[in-house]
């Protein structure tokens, strides 16, 4: 392929917005997800096409589940996510594998080697061994698009589920995509009943496993003569066995080896492995987390290196996959001692408020998914746990049931919206039924805000913003049996101290929202507010403002000789300044300033 | 750079553009028919953390990441960034600094000063080292947000395309309105640099 040929469209696309592509050449009608790193923008970028059906579903259960009822009605289906939410959607996929599909049914796998944006770094290969379904993994954006339209093909030809899995290298990184003209639907839409395939009584599910083991064979058979598995001989002294992005730095760090590059990551290719072994004097495995291929290499009896010379964590460059072949370590420069720059809640966010305010009642607080788990850093430091999406609240009634009664009043949970709605709710119903007393926040920001602002069921707008019925957070909380539901304005430190002291101090359950849009809402940037400054004549350089971890405001230091030249006493050790172009107006700064320095700023 | 093909390093601070940065040029290389690949990351990273792109040009592009000591052309939308991947920079290559200061936490809190020598330490690195005042720059337009913009336009002396290619990749990436405002930063930012 020349990208010089103009009569071929031509595009550069991130491996996401492959995918989206690939699934609407393939005629994909329905598609659900709920955003996740690196995941969210297939999605987005699948409902941009027209005639598709597109939404956000509370959770990848619920995803994957409107997938397979799409599939039970013929039509092709998507349902994609990111590596941890497989684990949430888990319970659907593995009998989906027994009932197999009608119309083509894809689940997207975004997996996050050297965890970019996640809290674990596994590898949901294992997810395809233990479920017994098939899964591609493409190497590029070019692949990303040819294997997602083959994965409809194969999902109907051989009756599976397939899964589609890329890592965060594959997902966000651009590269030359061909566009081809979409396929019309392959099945008429409709349902026909059949109760032997489709409902999963003992008796009917243990036919369908038979089904399933015969599929897996046939399934072999297809990846021993599919050219997406393939040797590429080179020099035969050394032979790498490798797929995913992997095979991109190995093809840079040794051009002229002999690899054999696989494409289906399940079911693997006996026979292929065996001449590949046969035909060189070396095998290396090289592939990202886990020894997945080594594994099943070696299972062959094929003697082969992996992971005693590859790393088994975070993810590979060139150089990397060089050095742990040649062990030459390369002259390189060693990396310069700077200030670090970790992500930080942004200025104007409403989180900062409620976790300043939260971090004077020296309570536990138990944390969850979202941007709020940045609280965790300093100054803030007003976050102890962060395990899994919607986990705060069940931390938080087990802590105090493990306290006992010296645990009354000390440990609070914190959850964003669209993470309460995804699976806090069933540990909410947890506390009320079992006699808790946890004192539950909400951080209602009214959007998924760390996948980059998607809608959720409490914003009151779909996947392409229409409106939509809002799922009434406090209405929610007090079906489940919370007598005492309160609403605060994060912003206003002082009300939410005083609401957070009275309900942490409550014996029963507890709901506070926090509600305050998110910074970075388009709606809340087109508002006019204003812009804060710090008076120098009036700022004693107390740092009670810096607390706030706002990167708006900044330490200016000063020498002796400083400060004595701007009339400060000569201990003053600098003082505060506002950054005009970050601050965004939100007005948590000035009350915290006993020397009234912070004013909106005279234009 | 004389040869067809390189290694750009994209490095800045979230929220400073440095996304659409990357597109223009990858849609300039596109459209001058490279083949281009470019990877970065989203999502918690881009919270006002480090951002970095990695952006390869050639003939073909295998790896989506360059390796450290790699890069041909570091282009740095901040003074401590441009530091902390300096290491990427092959001995010899060209480094195109915004002299704009973004504090880190640990600075804006006082816990330890700005690196007052960054630049003395960056000449250490390369003596192909070109300091702009993007921020000016854009501000003399009354666009801050163009900052993004004016450092392509400085960093475009070091890159093997013709100025038509990233203004063709501007109108075709951007909403019309905005077209002329960025068409105006990137010849400011090549300004910068005239004869560099």
């Amino acid at each position: 392929m020349s990208v010089l040929d103009k009569t071929e469209e031509i595009r550069l696309l991130s491996g996401n917005e492959a995918i989206a592509r690939g699934a609407f050449e393939a005629g994909v009608k329905v598609a659900s997800a709920y955003p996740g790193t690196p995941s969210t923008e297939i999605l987005e970028n699948f409902a941009r096409y027209e005639v598709v059906y597109a939404e956000w579903a509370p959770t990848e259960k619920v995803a994957v589940e409107v997938a397979i009822g799409a599939s039970m009605g013929g039509a092709r289906a998507l349902a994609t996510m990111k590596h941890v939410g497989v684990n949430v959607a888990a319970d659907p996929i593995f009998t989906a594998s027994y009932t197999g599909v009608r119309g083509g049914l894809v689940i997207v796998t975004a997996d996050d080697p050297e965890l970019h944006s996640s809290q674990n770094e596994q590898d949901n290969r294992h997810y395809a061994v233990a479920a017994k379904i098939p899964m591609f993994e493409p190497s590029d954006s070019f692949e990303a698009k040819e294997f997602t339209r083959l994965a409809f093909d194969l999902s109907e030809r051989y009756d599976t589920p397939v899964f589609l899995r890329t890592t965060t290298r594959i997902s966000h990184a651009k590269g030359v995509v061909r566009l081809d003209a979409p396929a019309g639907p392959a099945h008429p839409p409709g349902f026909t009943p059949d109760p032997a395939k489709w409902v999963m009584l003992p008796v009917n599910a243990k036919r369908r496993h038979v089904l399933v083991e015969e599929r897996t064979k046939a399934l072999r058979e297809f990846a021993e003569t599919w050219g997406g598995n393939r040797i590429e001989w080179g020099d035969r002294s050394l032979g790498i066995v490798t797929s995913g992005v992997s095979w991109q730095y190995v093809k840079e760090a040794f051009p002229d080896a002999s690899v054999l590059k696989i494409g289906l990551a399940w079911p693997l290719p006996e026979r292929l492995f065996r001449e590949f072994a046969a035909g060189v004097s070396r095998v290396v495995v090289v592939e990202e987390l886990d020894p997945h291929l080594e594994t099943h290499v070696k299972a062959l009896g094929i003697p082969a290196q992996g992971k005693e010379l590859i790393p088994i964590v975070g993810e590979f460059d060139p150089r990397i996959v060089r050095q742990a072949i040649t062990g030459e370590a390369g002259d390189v420069r060693a990396p310069e001692q700077v200030p670090p720059r970790p992500p930080n809640l942004c200025p104007g966010c409403p989180h900062r408020g409620l976790f300043f305010a939260l971090k004077k009642l020296k309570v536990t607080v138990t944390g969850d998914i979202g941007c709020y788990t940045l609280a965790t850093l300093p100054p803030l430091g007003a976050m102890d746990s962060c395990i899994c999406m919607g986990a705060s609240i069940g931390n938080a009634h087990g802590l105090e049931k493990a306290l006992g009664p010296d645990g009354a009043g000390k440990v609070v949970a914190v959850i964003g919206d669209s993470t309460f709605l995804h699976s806090g709710v069933t540990g909410l119903m947890n506390v009320v039924y079992n006699r808790g007393a946890s004192t539950v926040i909400v951080l209602d920001n009214d959007i998924t805000a760390m996948t980059g602002a998607q809608q959720n069921p409490a914003t009151g707008k779909t996947l392409l913003g229409e409106p939509a019925r809002r799922t009434d957070l406090p209405a929610l909380c007090r079906a489940l049996g919370v007598e005492h539901v309160y609403t605060v304005n994060p912003h206003d430190m002082k009300q939410t101290e005083s609401v957070l002291r009275r309900e942490v101090a409550r014996p029963e359950p507890s709901v506070v929202i926090t509600k305050a849009p998110c910074a970075l809402l388009p709606d809340h940037r087109r508002q006019k507010r204003p812009v804060y400054e710090v008076i120098a004549d009036l700022c004693t350089g107390c740092k009670a403002c810096s607390r706030l971890g706002c990167p708006a405001i900044e330490w200016v230091p000063f020498t002796p000789e400083e400060a004595s030249a701007t009339g400060k006493r000569p201990t003053q050790k600098g003082m505060a300044r506002i950054n005009p172009l970050l601050c965004d107006g939100c007005n948590q700064c000035p009350p915290l300033c006993k020397f009234q320095a912070i004013l909106e700023k005279r234009s | 750079m004389s040869v067809q093909k390189g290694d750009v390093f994209l490095a800045g601070v979230g929220g400073q553009g440095t996304l659409l940065a990357s597109e223009v040029l990858c849609d300039a290389f596109l459209l001058s028919g490279f083949d281009v690949k470019k990877s970065e990351v989203h999502g918690m990273a881009q919270r006002g953390g480090s951002v970095t792109t990695h952006l390869r040009f050639g003939p073909k592009v295998f790896s989506p990441l360059i390796e450290p000591g790699k890069a041909d052309l570091l282009i740095a939308f901040e003074k401590i960034e441009a530091l902390r991947f300096a290491h990427f920079l092959r001995p010899g290559g060209a480094m195109v600094v915004n002299a704009q200061e973004i504090f880190p936490p640990s600075v804006a809190t006082g816990l330890e000063p700005y690196p007052g020598d960054a630049v003395e330490r960056l000449r250490a690195v390369t003596d192909r080292l070109h300091v702009v005042d993007a921020l000016a720059a854009a501000m003399s337009m009354r666009e801050v947000r163009a900052v993004n913009i004016v450092m392509v336009g400085a960093a475009s002396h070091f890159l093997p395309l013709p100025e038509a290619a990233y203004e063709e990749a501007l109108s075709a990436r951007l909403p019309d309105k905005i077209v002329a405002v960025n068409v105006q930063a990137f010849r400011a930012g090549r300004a910068l640099l005239q004869g560099a």
